[in-house]
C-alpha cells in the first residue's frame, strides 16, 4: 500500500494504532472461499460483473491511531458505510485483516466480538435508530442493560451522558417526542454510555438540517476535546470531514484513493478524483498561516497582534486586514516570534491560489 | 407493491405482440375442433372425471375412525384433544356468560354467577377510555347498551368467550410461527405458500374436518377458528419483523446482544405496533369464524342468526346481526386503539392508575353492586327493548307495498341478466373456457402462469365440480361487475374530496370487519331466498376493496404531474383520461382482485340463501358429514380464486413492468 501517499509516516509524531485494517476487501455475492479460489484481488470491474459480484470495498488499508479524528469519505455507494461495519464486523469482511486494539477481529468467536462490542465499541446511526417503546433514559441506558448492568447504576450513568449532551430534562420523553436533533443527541449519548475507545459514526449528521447539523458538528468537537476517543467517521460532506477531521480518507467505488490531513488533500490530491472533489473548497479554509510565514526584516515591529502557526487563514483574516502593523506567528511551542505574515502570500491563499 | 413487481419480472416475462397473435390463432383453431369434433370436448365425459372425494373422504374416514399411531387410536387422541381444549373455553364461558351450576335435574340452580354485565361492560368502557379517549369510550357505551337492553348480552358473551380464547391461541401459535419464519427462510417458504391456500379456502371448508376429527361442539369450533384467523398473524409478524430498520438491528447488535437479547428487546418492542395490526385482522377474523362456526355447535349470537336464517324471521335475525356488528365494533376499535398505541411508548400521567388496578377495583365494585342490586346482574326481561315486531312489520309493509317493484326488478335480473349469462356459461364448452384461460394467461404472464391457471382448471373437471364451478363463476362475474361498477366512481370522487377521505375510511373499515353472515340479512328482507340475495349480499360485502382502492389509486398520481397537467391547461376529463387513469391501473387491477378474493369469501355464505354452486356443494357436505366432497369442493373455490388471483396480478405486474421499460428508454 505505498501506493497511497499519507498512510503512515506523514504525522510527525507516531501514535498508538489503535484500528488496524489491512488488505480488506467486501465482496456482497462471493464466499471468501470462491473469492480467494477466483484470486478476487487480480479481478477486472468486469470480472466481478460477469459473476454476479459486487466489490463493495476493494483492498482498503488504513491505521487510526489513539484520540484521533478519522473520516472516511465518500459518495454515496463509494463503499464508506460497509467499512465502517467491516471494523465492529456488523457485516462479515470477505477477506483481509482488521486489528481492535492488537485483537485479531476477524478471527473471533460470537462471544469474544460480544465482548469486544459491549467493552469497546459505541456507535452513532445516520437514522439515530433509537427504540421507540423506550424513554431517553431507557433507549441510553440500553446498552448497558443488555450488558446486564443492574438498574441503578446504568440509570445513573445514563443520566450522565443525557445531561453531557445537553438533554437533562428530557429522561422521560419518547424518541418521537423529539425533533431530529435532540434525537441524534440521544444517539451520542447512547454510544457513549459504556464509555467505549473506539467510537464509529456512520453519517451521524446527513440526515439532520443544516443549521442543527453544524450545531452538532460543534457539539461534536466539544465532546472530543473533553473525552479524546478515537473516531472512525463517515460523511459524505466534504466540508463536514475538513471542520472535524484531524485525517480524512476518501473513498472512490470501493477503494480508498487518498489519505491525509485536509490540506494535503487540497494541496496535494492525489488524483484527478480528489482534485475535482477538493477544487471548491477554498484554501484558506484549510491552509495554516505557517505556509504564508516570511523572513524577519528590520522594519518588524512587535506592535501588531501575533497568531499561532496552526491557526487557519481564513479564520485569522480579518485580523489581518484590520491590523496597520505586520502580523506576527508565533513558534509552533513558544511565545516567541517565527516571522511575520507575507501578506501578497496571505492575499493570494485568500484568493484562492497557490501562495507561490 | 414494489416488491411483486420485481419479482414476476424474471419469473413471467409478458408476451410479446406475435406470440399473442399465435395463442389467439390457437384458441380459434380449438374452437373450430369443438364445432365439429367429438362431442368429449363440449361436455365432461365421465371417464375424465375421477371420484376424487370419495377418496379423500373414504381416506379420512378412515384415519379418524380406524387409523392408530403407536398402538393409540387417532379417534382417542383427538377426543381427548377436544377435551383438553374444551377446558379453557368451559372456562371464559363460566366467567363471562353462564356461571356455575349445581344440583340436578330438575333442582338445577345457579350457584354462582358470572361476571356481571355491569363489570364486564365496565372494563370495555374503562380500556377504551384509556387508550381512546372519550369518543371511543362513547362508541363502547353505546354498544354495551345495546347489547344489554336487547336482551343479546349472554349470547354476546358465549360469543366473546370463544373469540377470546381462539384469540389467544391464535395469536401466541401465530407469533411464534411468525418468528421462526423470520428466521428461517425455508420455514417462511413453507409457511407462507400454506398459507396462501389457506387464505383462499372457504371458510366452510375448514369446519367439516375439524367436525369429523373434533366432534360437534366449542373445541372444534375452536380449531376450526384457530386455523382460520392463523395466517394473518403469521403474515403480520414476519412483515413486521422485516420491517424493523436495519439500523435498529445494527443498533442492537452494537450494544453486544446476543440473538435472544436482540429479538426480545430489540425486534419484537420496535415490531409490535405493526404486529398488534396483524392482531386485530386475527381478532375480526376471529370473530367471523366463530359466527360461522355456530353452524357446528359455537353456539352465541351466530347461532341466533342462523336459527333466524333457517325460520325467516327477519326481525330477531336483524337484531343478532346488529349484536355482532356491536361486538365487532367494540373489538375492532379498543385493538386498534391499542395497536395506535404501541406505535409509541407512554409514561402515565402524574395521579393516573396503571390500567390494570383500576379494572380490578372496577370488577370487585361492579360484582358487589350486582350482588345487591340484581338488575346490574341480569337486565330484567320485563325491561328489555325488542324490536324484531318491528323490522318483521317492515318487511311484510316492504313486500305488501313494494312488492310490484321488488319482484319486477327481481324477474327482471333474474330473466334478462343472470339467467343468460348463467346458461351461456353453463353451455360453454369446458375445452373452450379453458382455452380462453390459457390465452388470457399466455398473455398477462408467460407459459408458467398458462401452465399454473391450465392445472388449476383442471383440477375443477377432474375431479367433477365443473358445473357449479360455473355457476360459482355466474354469480363472481356479476357480483364483482356491480361492486366495481358501484365502487369505484365513489372511490374516483372521494379521492378528490380529502375532506371526506377520514369519514370514508372509518366507514369502510367497518363494513371490513363486519361477519360476512351479517350482510345476508337485509338482502333476504328484500329479495326473498335466492340468487339475487345473493348477488346483492355478495356485491354488498364486496364493494368496500372497490372504493378503497378506487381512491387510493386516483390519489396516487404525483402532485407535481398533476401541476403540470393543469398549467397546460388539461381539463378535469383530461387530467382524468390521460393522467389520473393510466397511473391508477395497476392499483385498480389489485383493487379488482381484491374485490374479487372478498366476493369469494362472501359467496360461501351466501350458499345460506340458496344458491347452487360450489358454496352449496360444501354447505350440503357439511350438512352431511360428507368430509371428502367439503374438502375437494372448498379447494375448487381456492382453484378459482387463485386463477384469478394470478390472472390480475400478473395483469397489473405486466402494466407496471411496461411502463417502467417505457419510462427507461
Amino acid at each position: 500500500m505505498t501506493s497511497i501517499p499519507g498512510t503512515e509516516a506523514q504525522h510527525g509524531r507516531q501514535r498508538e494504532v489503535i484500528v488496524q485494517c489491512r488488505n480488506l476487501w467486501k465482496v456482497f455475492g462471493a464466499t471468501k472461499h470462491a473469492f480467494e479460489r477466483a484470486d478476487g484481488a487480480h479481478l477486472s470491474v468486469e470480472d466481478f460483473t460477469r459473476k454476479g459480484w459486487t466489490a463493495a470495498v476493494r483492498n482498503a488499508s488504513f491505521d487510526v491511531h489513539r484520540a484521533e479524528v478519522f473520516v472516511i469519505m465518500g459518495l454515496s455507494g463509494s463503499g464508506k458505510s460497509t467499512i465502517v461495519r467491516c471494523l465492529s464486523r456488523l457485516i462479515e469482511p470477505t477477506t483481509g485483516q482488521v486489528q481492535v486494539e492488537g485483537q485479531d477481529l476477524l478471527a473471533a468467536s460470537e462471544s469474544e466480538l460480544i465482548k469486544t462490542r459491549r467493552s469497546k465499541m459505541g456507535m452513532v446511526f445516520q437514522h439515530f435508530a433509537l427504540l421507540p417503546n423506550r424513554d431517553v433514559l431507557g433507549n441510553v441506558a440500553f446498552p448497558l442493560q443488555v450488558q446486564g448492568v443492574d438498574r441503578t447504576t446504568r440509570e445513573a450513568r445514563a443520566a450522565e451522558m443525557i445531561s453531557l449532551v445537553g438533554l437533562e430534562g428530557r429522561e422521560n420523553h419518547f424518541p418521537d417526542e423529539l425533533s431530529g436533533g435532540q434525537q441524534q443527541r440521544i444517539g451520542i449519548a447512547r454510544s457513549l454510555a459504556t464509555d467505549p475507545s473506539l467510537w464509529f459514526l456512520d453519517e451521524p449528521f446527513s440526515a439532520l438540517d443544516p443549521l442543527i447539523r453544524a450545531d452538532l458538528q460543534d457539539e461534536l468537537i466539544r465532546l472530543q476535546s473533553q473525552l479524546h476517543k478515537t473516531v472512525v467517521f463517515i460523511t459524505h460532506d466534504l466540508d463536514e470531514a475538513i471542520k472535524i477531521a484531524d485525517r480524512i480518507a476518501i473513498m472512490d467505488q470501493g477503494q480508498i484513493v487518498q489519505i491525509g490531513s485536509p490540506a494535503d488533500l487540497i494541496l496535494n490530491p492525489a488524483n484527478d478524483y480528489v482534485a475535482r472533489f477538493t477544487r471548491n473548497v477554498h484554501r484558506s479554509r484549510v491552509i495554516s498561516v505557517d505556509t504564508v510565514l516570511r523572513e524577519t526584516t528590520p522594519s518588524d515591529t512587535t506592535a501588531g497582534p501575533a497568531v499561532r502557526p496552526t491557526e487557519r487563514i481564513a479564520d485569522v483574516a480579518s485580523l489581518v486586514v484590520e491590523s496597520e502593523h505586520p502580523v506576527a506567528v508565533l513558534h509552533p511551542h513558544a511565545d516567541t516570534v517565527a516571522g511575520y505574515i507575507d501578506r501578497e502570500k496571505f492575499v493570494r491563499v485568500l484568493a484562492g491560489l497557490d501562495p507561490q | 407493491m414494489h416488491d411483486s413487481v420485481t419479482r414476476a419480472i424474471p419469473a413471467s416475462a409478458p408476451t410479446s405482440r406475435k406470440p399473442r397473435l399465435h395463442s389467439a390463432m390457437a384458441l380459434a383453431a380449438l374452437a373450430v375442433a369443438v364445432f365439429f369434433g367429438p362431442v368429449w370436448l363440449t361436455v365432461i365425459p365421465a371417464w375424465l372425471e375421477f371420484p376424487v372425494a370419495t377418496v379423500v373422504g373414504d381416506a379420512i374416514n378412515w384415519f379418524a375412525r380406524e387409523a392408530s399411531i403407536g398402538g393409540l387410536a387417532v379417534k382417542d387422541i383427538t377426543r381427548l384433544f377436544a377435551e383438553f381444549i374444551d377446558r379453557p373455553i368451559q372456562g371464559a364461558v363460566v366467567l363471562l356468560a353462564d356461571g356455575l351450576f349445581s344440583g340436578r335435574g330438575l333442582d338445577v340452580k345457579q350457584s354462582v354467577p358470572p361476571l356481571s354485565w355491569l363489570a364486564i361492560g365496565g372494563v370495555a368502557v374503562i380500556t377504551a377510555w384509556r387508550l381512546g379517549g372519550r369518543s371511543l369510550a362513547f362508541t363502547v357505551t353505546i354498544c354495551v347498551g345495546f347489547l344489554v337492553l336487547f336482551g343479546l348480552w349472554q349470547n354476546a358473551m358465549v360469543t366473546l368467550s370463544n373469540v377470546l380464547v381462539s384469540v389467544f391461541i391464535a395469536a401466541a401459535l401465530g407469533l411464534a410461527l411468525g418468528i421462526w419464519s423470520f428466521r428461517s427462510t425455508q420455514v417462511e417458504n413453507i409457511t407462507r405458500a400454506i398459507m396462501n391456500v389457506m387464505q383462499t379456502v372457504p371458510i366452510f371448508s375448514y369446519l367439516v374436518p375439524t367436525l369429523l376429527l373434533f366432534g360437534y361442539g366449542p373445541s372444534a369450533a375452536l380449531v376450526a377458528t384457530v386455523a382460520y384467523a392463523l395466517p394473518p398473524m403469521v403474515h403480520n409478524t414476519v412483515l413486521a419483523l422485516k420491517s424493523v430498520p436495519a439500523e435498529t438491528i445494527e443498533c442492537g447488535r452494537m450494544a453486544g446482544c446476543t440473538r435472544r437479547q436482540l429479538l426480545w428487546q430489540v425486534q419484537l418492542p420496535t415490531a409490535l405496533s405493526k404486529i398488534a395490526v396483524g392482531l386485530n385482522q386475527t381478532i375480526m377474523m376471529t370473530l367471523n369464524m366463530v359466527i360461522i362456526a355456530s353452524m357446528i355447535g359455537a353456539g352465541g349470537l351466530g347461532f341466533d342468526v342462523l336459527k333466524a336464517l333457517r325460520k325467516l324471521d327477519i326481525g330477531s335475525g336483524l337484531e343478532a346481526g346488529m349484536g355482532i356488528v356491536a361486538l365487532a365494533v367494540v373489538l375492532d376499535r379498543v385493538s386498534q386503539a391499542a395497536a395506535k398505541r404501541a406505535a409509541h411508548g407512554k409514561h402515565l400521567q402524574p395521579g393516573q392508575q396503571p390500567l390494570w388496578r383500576l379494572l380490578a377495583v372496577w370488577i370487585v365494585a361492579a360484582t358487589v353492586i350486582a350482588w345487591l342490586l340484581p338488575l346490574a346482574q341480569l337486565w330484567p326481561k320485563a325491561y328489555l327493548i325488542s324490536t324484531a315486531a318491528f323490522w318483521n312489520n317492515l318487511v311484510s309493509w316492504i313486500n305488501q307495498e313494494w312488492f310490484d317493484v321488488l319482484d319486477a326488478f327481481r324477474t327482471f335480473a333474474l330473466l334478462q341478466v343472470m339467467r343468460p349469462i348463467r346458461d351461456f356459461l353453463a353451455a360453454a364448452p369446458w375445452t373452450l373456457v379453458i382455452g380462453a384461460l390459457a390465452v388470457a394467461a399466455h398473455w398477462t404472464g408467460g407459459l408458467r402462469l398458462v401452465i399454473y391457471t391450465v392445472s388449476l382448471a383442471l383440477f375443477i373437471v377432474l375431479t367433477g365440480y365443473w358445473g357449479p364451478a360455473m355457476n360459482s363463476l355466474y354469480l363472481i362475474l356479476i357480483a364483482v361487475t356491480l361492486a366495481v361498477l358501484i365502487g369505484f366512481p365513489i372511490g374516483f370522487w372521494l379521492a378528490s374530496r380529502p375532506r371526506l377521505q377520514t369519514a370514508a375510511n372509518l366507514v369502510l373499515d367497518t363494513l371490513q370487519t363486519l361477519p360476512t353472515l351479517v350482510y345476508l340479512l337485509p338482502a333476504v328482507m328484500l329479495f326473498r331466498i335466492g340468487d339475487v340475495s345473493a348477488i346483492v349480499a355478495v356485491t354488498l360485502y364486496a364493494v368496500a376493496p372497490a372504493v378503497r382502492y378506487g381512491m387510493v389509486g386516483m390519489s396516487q398520481v404525483p402532485h407535481a404531474r398533476l401541476e403540470a397537467a393543469e398549467i397546460s391547461g388539461c381539463s378535469r376529463w383530461q387530467t382524468l383520461i390521460w393522467l389520473r387513469l393510466p397511473a391508477a391501473w395497476p392499483t385498480l387491477l389489485i383493487g379488482i382482485n381484491q374485490t374479487i378474493m372478498m366476493a369469494f369469501s362472501m359467496l360461501i355464505i351466501a350458499a345460506l340463501v340458496g344458491t347452487k354452486d360450489l358454496g352449496q356443494e360444501v354447505l350440503i357436505a357439511l350438512n352431511r358429514s360428507q368430509v371428502g366432497e367439503g374438502i375437494i369442493a372448498g379447494l375448487c373455490v381456492a382453484c378459482l380464486a387463485l386463477i384469478a388471483d394470478g390472472l390480475l396480478k400478473a395483469a397489473a405486474a405486466n402494466t407496471a413492468i411496461q411502463r417502467h421499460r417505457k419510462n427507461s428508454l
